[in-house]
């Protein structure tokens, strides 16, 4: 399903927050592309500015933010620089969200089948029947049980997890390029977590869309995304594919958050966990924002900001420790456990790949 | 943590919470449930959404007043108990920290006031310097600074706030806490300083803990014993090391198989178990019964010798 064209390209957003105590320095930089198909998730600390990045691409920024810098291009238009009008025409058309609280989202007063129609009446001038002729079948197609009679029920009516379901109906029912799901099952529990995250891979499958999907449940992030971006502090520390962020990660903040998360498996008296807070983004620190928590840090890390270093063509690091002079340092435990699964996988990727050959010289005349 | 001798600090039997009794829309939120917690053990209680965790919680900690059954803390029957004296060191030796570190702080109130509420209640501190003293040694203990002490609730991050309940429920020195999703609204990294921080109190202090989530790993790392509850019934009791790697009832299987590892290839081939209820349906009778020792299950008479089978095949031993 996924492709290399990328149908979304931020450059160096810089986002600012005027807040009575200074300028919030929130998005510090960020550069990512989000790829035809592909499920790209973003994860990191409370504060680290995933919500705002998200955010910014819909076009949706508070009224104290101001865009410091940088671009978000899609088909070659800058999101940046569009008119409300512009704007509009794009949310809940080619880009559309999905957030955490389905309470939130739904109007409480209206009819859910109304509520799933409206982006069709708006977006495509389609007829009242004609929409909710659609919206009925876009209910089916999230799994909402006996939809012929439920279309004319309000949200209240509902579980929690339908509540998502009806959420994820209005995203999608403009078959948007573009979806952004904001922590959408962390109110959820894991029976029906599961049944969404089946039904948001069911349907990207369907409809191609591409997923942004921000969640600090990294269980979830190892079962929905291609691809994983890092962020810390307003910055994109580390980007690789799923694999490589989750068996062979690079950056010390990346090592802290898989160590702190316990597995059915972990067991001990203590949860490695970062100590300490965040840097202040009023004031941010010069050099690495992570060095203050960073029990590898070196001493250029307080002076100078660390570049992205290459670690392969899909997967990049901004740390020092892997500039070529950089010390050795012994990574924690459960990351060296995890490189041995990484290193293994490799072997056998190999191993398959020169068996694959020597079959294809077999069959050769 | 506990053996054959350990003092049970709660047991709770037969307990029944019903909403709306007789109307329409009565609900059976809990529904005939039994379970012990021994001194200085952690129970988690694990179940999906609706299940009656929350409910048992608030039952527990005199909250409501329960449709039937029995609730004892340290031998001293709770429901319906009328004696000032031991009602006041009911409310002192049970505490609960909540989910929502925000809406659980008083907004208008400082720090300082928030974590000697149960001090003055109970009468605690006999100066207002030995109260701020308790404070300050309070905060420290859940490592925050003695500065914050006269901070509001919003100057804080979501983890520090989490603390500021915790120092607030330990403040009247309670022997047991019932956390009801402490860390659910934190992300991991502050997970984990608050799971480290429960648990090292635990050693120091010798508490006892309820530790309610629907996280199922945070639960399994926490938890001495785990209770899986469903439909407001309790399926299955055992030691948590038990439960997860060898889980009798069918509704366990099932929960588990939906926890998602942080583990890209395992996530790869992972298949989510479907769940029939057949096995808790109201057809038959069902009471826990001990399958394996200190395994328990809901079962009726003729389902015993599946689940003894159930055992034996995952090679427990039977009682
Ligand atoms: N309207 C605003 N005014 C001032 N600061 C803001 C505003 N919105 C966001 N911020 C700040 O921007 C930073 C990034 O916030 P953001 O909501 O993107 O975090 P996040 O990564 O989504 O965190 P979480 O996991 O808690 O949702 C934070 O420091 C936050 O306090
Ligand atoms: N005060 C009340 N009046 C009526 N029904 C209630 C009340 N409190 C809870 N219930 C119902 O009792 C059942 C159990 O609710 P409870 O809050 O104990 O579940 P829970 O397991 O804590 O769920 P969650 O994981 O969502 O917190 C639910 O069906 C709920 O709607
Ligand atoms: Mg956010
Ligand atoms: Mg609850």
């Amino acid at each position: 399903m996924q492709s290399n064209e990328s149908i979304l390209k931020v450059r160096d957003l810089k986002i600012n927050f005027k807040t009575y105590a200074g300028t919030v320095q929130a998005i510090r930089d960020v550069s990512f592309d989000l790829k035809k198909g592909e499920t790209l998730a973003i994860v990191g600390e409370s504060g680290s500015g995933k919500t705002v990045t998200t955010r910014s691409i819909m076009g949706l920024l508070a009224n104290n933010a101001s865009v410091a810098g940088g671009s978000i291009m899609f088909h070659d238009k800058d999101i940046l620089k569009m008119s409300q009008k512009e704007l509009q025409g794009l949310r809940g058309a080619q880009i559309a969200q999905i957030f955490q609280d389905p309470m939130t989202s739904l109007d409480p007063t209206m009819k859910i089948g109304r509520q799933i129609a409206e982006p069709l009446m708006v977006h495509k001038n389609m007829s009242k029947s004609k929409a909710l002729a659609q919206a009925l079948e876009m209910m089916k197609l999230v799994g909402i049980t006996d939809a012929e009679h439920r279309i004319n029920d309000y949200p209240h009516q509902f579980s929690g997890g339908m509540r998502q379901r009806i959420v994820i109906a209005i995203a999608l029912i403009n078959y948007p390029e573009i979806l952004i799901a904001d922590e959408p099952t962390t109110a959820l529990d894991v029976t029906i977590q599961a049944q969404i995250l089946n039904l948001m891979r069911e349907l990207q499958e369907k409809i191609s869309t591409s997923i942004i999907f921000i969640t600090h449940d990294l269980g979830v992030v190892a079962g929905m995304a291609d691809r994983v971006a890092v962020m810390y502090a307003g910055k994109i520390v580390e980007y690789g594919t799923v694999d490589e962020i989750f068996y062979n990660p690079k950056h010390p903040y990346t090592w802290g958050l898989l160590s702190s998360m316990p597995t059915l498996d972990t067991n001990g008296a203590e949860l490695p966990s970062i100590e300490g807070t965040p840097p202040d983004l009023l004031d941010p620190p010069v050099g690495d924002a992570f060095a203050p928590r960073n029990e590898y840090a070196l001493n250029i890390d307080t002076e100078q900001e660390p570049p992205f270093f290459k670690v392969s063509d899909t997967h990049y690091a901004a740390t020092w420790l892997l500039h070529p002079d950089a010390p050795k340092v012994t990574p924690p435990e459960q990351i060296i456990a995890r490189q041995q699964q990484y290193a293994k996988m490799q072997q056998e990727l190999a191993e398959q790949a020169r068996e694959h050959h020597v079959e294809e010289e077999e069959e050769q005349p | 943590m506990e053996d054959q001798n350990a003092k049970k600090v709660l047991e709770v039997s037969h307990l029944k919470q019903y909403f709306n009794v007789g109307k329409k829309d009565e609900v059976k939120a809990v529904d005939d449930i039994s379970f012990d917690i021994y001194e200085g053990e952690t129970f988690g209680l694990v179940g999906e959404s609706g299940s009656g965790k929350t409910t048992v919680g608030r039952a527990i900690i005199h909250l409501y007043h329960p449709t039937d059954g029995s609730i004892k803390f340290n031998g001293d029957e709770v429901v319906g108990m009328k004696d000032k004296a031991k009602l006041q060191s009911l409310r002192q030796n049970m505490q609960m920290i909540f989910q929502d570190p925000y809406a659980s702080l008083n907004p208008r109130m400082k720090v300082r006031d928030i974590i000697a509420e149960g001090i003055d209640i109970n009468h605690l501190a006999k100066s207002k310097e030995e109260r701020e003293k308790m404070v300050a040694d309070l905060l420290d203990t859940v490592g925050l600074n003695r500065d914050h002490a006269s901070r509001y609730p919003h100057e804080f991050s979501g983890g520090q706030r989490q603390r500021i309940g915790i120092a607030r429920a330990l403040a009247v020195e309670p022997e047991f806490i019932i956390a009801d999703e402490p860390i659910s609204a934190l992300d991991v990294s502050i997970q984990a300083q608050v799971v480290n921080l429960l648990k090292q109190l635990q050693r120091e202090r010798h508490l006892t803990y309820l530790f309610i989530a629907h996280d199922l790993s945070m639960v399994k790392y926490i938890s001495d014993r785990i209770g899986v509850l469903h439909y407001g019934r309790m399926l299955e009791i055992g030691d948590a090391d038990e439960v997860y790697n060898h889980p009798l009832h069918d509704y366990t299987r099932s929960l588990l198989s939906a926890v998602p590892a942080p583990d890209p290839e395992y996530e790869r081939t992972r298949t989510q178990l479907a769940y029939d209820p057949k096995y808790e349906d109201g057809s038959k009778d069902r009471e826990l019964v001990e399958i394996a020792p200190r395994h328990w299950v809901q079962a009726s008479q003729d389902e015993i010798e599946m689940y003894q089978k159930r055992a034996q095949e995952q090679g427990l031993p039977l009682v």
